[in-house]
């Protein structure tokens, strides 16, 4: 059980992980896809 | 003589008929060279019109009327023929935002892909999800629960360690979120916005992309672990055949013998390395749009070999534009996902509700000895031989065997059971005579 429950955390931390490093690595849709004359929320 | 003047007659007179097969020239002089009503009834029935008299009459600057001159600043192209060429893609558009699709308006190829992807692909992927759901009901109901069938021992062999388990579920645990979010991408506009409404459906829609997206790390991290730590357990060997033959016991009385990993499972292990590695690789494609293009490539080389034009397909497209690479990305990856969740619907069914003693193996780790004697019984033999080994070499080292360790080694060879206690006897006897 206990690993099971480790594995599930492991996603969760990957998911949350992945999403901010690739975030700030400038891999958001906003980032690829936007004009740099588009200013949205900056 | 005769037979033969028969031959070529019949033989030249279907020369005649090869004319039919020429492609006259439509006369579209009727609407001064727009479409026809032939082109519309060809188009009713489904039938494939040349559309070349439309994407090139996409106007002509040069012959442009002076800026000053009635329609003029028309500049040659007149509305209808503007967007002939927006639609079919020879626009010189230009557009504020990147990427290699933002300049595409309209994408006159996307309808096939549309349609497949509302018709074929959600209908005959799902008909394979029920399909496999139908049988494994049906194979319950006809053969029950697998039980063990000798006398439970009581006693455990490890398994799986620790590290095994926690890639299986890390492989597992993503899987099944993604499944179900990939589900949702793919079946959740039709069916859930009718049930939960467009607010709710959206805040679902949404999240689902986002842990769909985020998963996919876990899974591909998973994979990779779950092939270098079962690679070498999964090569095939010469006991699987004989399992296969015997359909691994399944509806007969009997267990054919096998190693740590049954053919069945080896079938399982790779089918999951090969599908997942490739539903990586499109899902990697489709998380970076527009960038990692593979199918023109894949396409040519499959031209080379010469198969497409022996199955009577013609040459695959060698030069795909940007949306199309997308979308043959999507349908792979639909379609690979839907063969991966049929298999893994078995393999999840097999080790919980179809076969008692199975779950352990992947829920503690240990598993109860008759059980492996059952289903893994070389597998079975190949540990006891190692522990005695072990065992062995522990007395004979001269270390004393804690109370303990015999009774965790339950050795089925008598000669190492009487060897312990008979070593043990002889220290057990000193202290009292000191």
């Amino acid at each position: 059980m206990k690993a099971m429950f480790m594995a599930f955390l492991t996603i969760a931390v990957i998911a949350v992980g992945a999403n901010l490093v690739l975030k700030q690595a400038g891999f958001s849709s906003q980032d690829r896809t936007l004009g740099a004359n588009v200013q949205l929320d900056d | 003589m005769l037979r033969a003047m028969i031959a070529l007659i019949l033989t030249l007179s279907f020369v005649s008929t090869a004319s039919a097969q020429t492609a006259d020239a439509p006369d579209r002089s009727a609407t001064g060279g727009a479409q026809t009503v032939k082109d519309i009834m060809l188009r009713q029935r489904g039938e494939a019109v040349d559309n070349s008299f439309r994407s090139g009459a996409t106007g002509d600057p040069d012959s442009a009327a002076g800026i000053s001159n009635q329609l003029g600043t028309l500049g040659g192209t007149s509305d209808p023929e503007l967007w002939r060429a927006v639609r079919f893609g020879s626009a010189n558009t230009k557009a504020s935002n990147n990427g290699p699709a933002a300049a595409v308006l309209i994408q006159d190829g996307g309808m096939s892909w549309l349609k497949f992807r509302a018709g074929p692909l959600a209908s005959y992927g799902g008909g394979l999800l029920m399909g496999m759901i139908a049988l494994l009901a049906a194979f319950f109901m006809y053969r029950g629960r697998i039980k063990i069938d000798g006398q439970k021992t009581g006693r455990k062999i490890t398994r799986f360690k620790a590290i095994e388990r926690f890639g299986h579920w890390l492989l597992s645990g993503s899987f099944i979120l993604l499944g179900l979010t990939g589900l949702i991408s793919l079946f959740g506009r039709k069916f859930l916005i009718p049930t939960f409404g467009h607010e709710t459906f959206s805040f679902l829609a949404v999240g689902s992309k986002w842990v769909h997206n985020n998963v996919s790390w876990a899974f591909m991290l998973a994979l990779a672990m779950i092939f270098v730590m079962w690679v070498a357990e999964n090569i095939p060997h010469r006991s699987d055949i004989n399992w296969l033959r015997k359909g691994g016991g399944i509806f007969s009385k009997g267990h054919p013998p096998a190693k740590k990993f049954n053919a069945g499972q080896k079938l399982i292990f790779w089918s999951v390395i090969v599908l997942g590695v490739s539903i990586s690789v499109s899902g990697v494609s489709l998380l970076f749009p527009f960038e990692i293009n593979m199918f023109a490539a894949t396409f040519a080389k499959i031209n080379a070999t010469g198969i497409p034009s022996v199955l009577g397909f013609g040459e695959l497209r060698e030069v795909l534009a940007p949306h199309e690479e997308m979308q043959y990305a999507q349908l792979w990856h639909a379609v690979v996902s839907f063969v991966l969740m049929a298999i893994i619907l078995a393999h999840i069914y097999i080790g919980s509700v179809g076969m008692e003693g199975a779950y352990d193996a992947m829920g503690s780790g240990e598993v109860e000895e008759q059980w492996a004697r059952e289903h893994h019984s070389i597998w079975v033999e190949e540990v006891m031989a190692e522990k005695i080994i072990a065992s062995g070499q522990a007395a004979s080292a001269g270390s004393v065997p804690k109370k303990g360790a015999p009774k965790k080694a339950a050795p089925k060879k008598a000669a190492p059971k009487k060897a312990a206690p008979k070593k043990a006897a002889p220290k057990k006897a000193a202290p009292p005579t000191e």
